[in-house]
């Protein structure tokens, strides 16, 4: 295919998602918006009055940042997994497996429409945050390279669940049993500063916590881990996902008999 | 006469052990109407999903128009146009979408395919249904989407794997003179029915395929005519040595 036909693939895969994530819209942007309000409410506001001020910040000030990547991870990783899986459920997968566009530009179309899901909620899950404190801009560089970087990351994820799952139970296993407890113990709520020594030591393998970091570092210039290790992870990661992704679309695991 | 479509020693096991496609090779010519016959788990849609790239071969070589399906992959989907047996679109989708999706995975943009759409669904008889959802349409109608989505892209070959099943007869009629125009104008068609008056009706050249294998593979004409005149169904069960198709 030229270059041409290439981004009119792309952008047609692109678009079919988009409208599809609109068409929906009350359970792809709204949810993680509900939640992280009352996230805001019961820990920021509730709770968080009562908490000491971490690294010099109010508690609600900490978590902002940790909740606004806790969406973007959910969102990014569900719109893939959904969207994959539902074509291939449906068997609507066949009409792009027939045919031209190369396997990158099918991987590609899909992971942007989890980075376009991710932005959108989590930008909406920032906005919100701004009802219940003010934020400071430590590095917009780094907050948006965290952010996009990870939305990637957990869309590639959220692909490599959909070809691989065989039901609809295949796409909840891993956001319920790895994602949420991985997220949740990944310095969302707290500073791994504050942990007894072996939990800290045992955190520092949880990848989602030098995103977290990262990505708090770009609001408030403050990291439990240092901001090198945690894009090296990143792109480690993201590399090695896309390989991964591409190597299956090649061999067809998981998509064709 | 050029070939569409030469398909030489395709194997097909799978993980179960099963064997598919044991060695099937034969050849298509461009502007042919080519009828692909055999009972039920012969190894017809199989070997029409390893022609499409839904299904991995074990084994063999596909080329359509020259292009090799392993080592010039996308330049011979783009010449293939395939109307599956089972429904495969999203319900959920206008008619249009549908058709300007599958001519966006071409590198076609939605301006150009929506003019292109518009011929095609007037004589399909969908154009009034174009921005109605898929699921909408009567079975009948969905057969046509299926069709119409396959000639978006104006392929070379096409591929009906059973696409009257379930049709009445009017529609069934209004189908083989689509079909035959399509051939006429130049596109090379293969077919796979259950229904053999209709590979007699359409079809100049018949493979038939048995437990993986061919077992015919000439013109109609000489077909019938080396059986003593017998009817295509007749012939069908003599070779096939069943009842059931």
């Amino acid at each position: 295919m030229s270059p041409t036909k290439i981004a009119t693939a792309y952008y047609t895969l692109l678009r079919k998602e988009l409208v599809r994530m609109f068409r929906i819209w009350s359970q792809t942007f709204l949810p993680s918006v509900v939640t992280t309000t009352l996230y805001y409410t019961i820990f920021g506001a509730f709770i968080g009055s009562q908490i000491a001020a971490i690294h010099g910040y109010s508690y609600i000030q900490f978590i902002v940042p940790g909740l606004v990547m806790m969406a973007i991870i959910t969102n990014s990783y569900s719109n893939v997994v959904g969207g994959f899986f539902g074509m291939k459920f449906q068997k609507n997968f066949e009409e792009l497996m027939v045919s031209p566009t190369p396997n990158w530009v099918v991987v590609l179309g899909f992971v942007s429409g989890g980075v376009v899901r991710g932005m959108i909620v989590g930008f909406l899950v920032l906005l919100t945050s701004l009802f219940f404190t003010h934020l400071t801009l430590f590095s917009v560089v780094t907050l948006v390279s965290a952010a996009v970087l990870t939305s990637v990351l957990f869309s590639l994820a959220g692909l490599l669940n959909g070809i691989f799952a065989k039901g609809f139970d295949g796409i909840s296993i891993v956001p319920t049993f790895v994602l949420t407890p991985l997220t949740y113990l990944g310095g969302v709520f707290y500073s791994v500063d504050r942990l007894p020594p072996v939990w800290r030591e045992i955190s520092l393998f949880n990848p989602i916590l030098y995103m977290v970091n990262a990505f708090r570092y770009g609001f408030l210039g403050i990291s439990d881990t240092p901001l090198f290790m945690s894009f090296t992870i990143l792109i480690a990661l993201t590399i090695i996902l896309f390989t991964v992704a591409i190597y299956l679309f090649e061999k067809g695991i998981g998509m064709r008999s | 006469m050029a070939k569409a479509l030469v398909i030489t020693d395709i194997k097909k096991k799978y993980d179960t052990g099963t064997e598919a496609l044991k060695g099937v090779s034969f050849s298509v010519d461009e502007g042919d109407f080519f009828a692909l016959l055999g009972p039920n788990g012969a190894g017809k849609t199989t070997l029409i999903g390893i022609l499409t790239g839904l299904t991995n071969k074990t084994g063999g070589t596909i080329s359509v128009f020259g292009a090799s399906i392993d080592e010039n992959r996308e330049l011979a989907k783009t010449y293939i146009g395939l109307v599956p047996q089972e429904f495969n679109f999203n319900i959920f989708e206008k008619v249009i979408d549908i058709i300007t999706t599958q001519a966006g995975y071409y590198g076609i943009p939605r301006r150009v395919a929506l003019t292109d759409a518009e011929p095609i669904l007037k004589e399909l008889g969908l154009w009034e249904k174009k921005d109605e959802k898929a699921m909408a349409l009567s079975g009948g109608m969905k057969r046509r989407l299926m069709i119409a989505r396959a000639l978006i892209h104006h392929p070379r070959l096409l591929i009906l794997d059973e696409p009257t099943a379930g049709v009445d007869v009017e529609l069934r009629r209004s189908m083989w003179e689509f079909l035959k125009k399509m051939n006429e104008a130049g596109t090379t068609i293969i077919l796979t029915t259950h229904y053999l008056e209709e590979a007699e009706q359409l079809c100049r050249n018949i493979a038939i395929i048995n437990r993986g294998e061919i077992v015919v593979n000439e013109p109609t004409a000489n077909l019938i005519k080396k059986h003593a005149d017998k009817s295509l169904e007749d012939i069908f069960i003599e070779l096939i040595g069943t009842t059931t198709i």
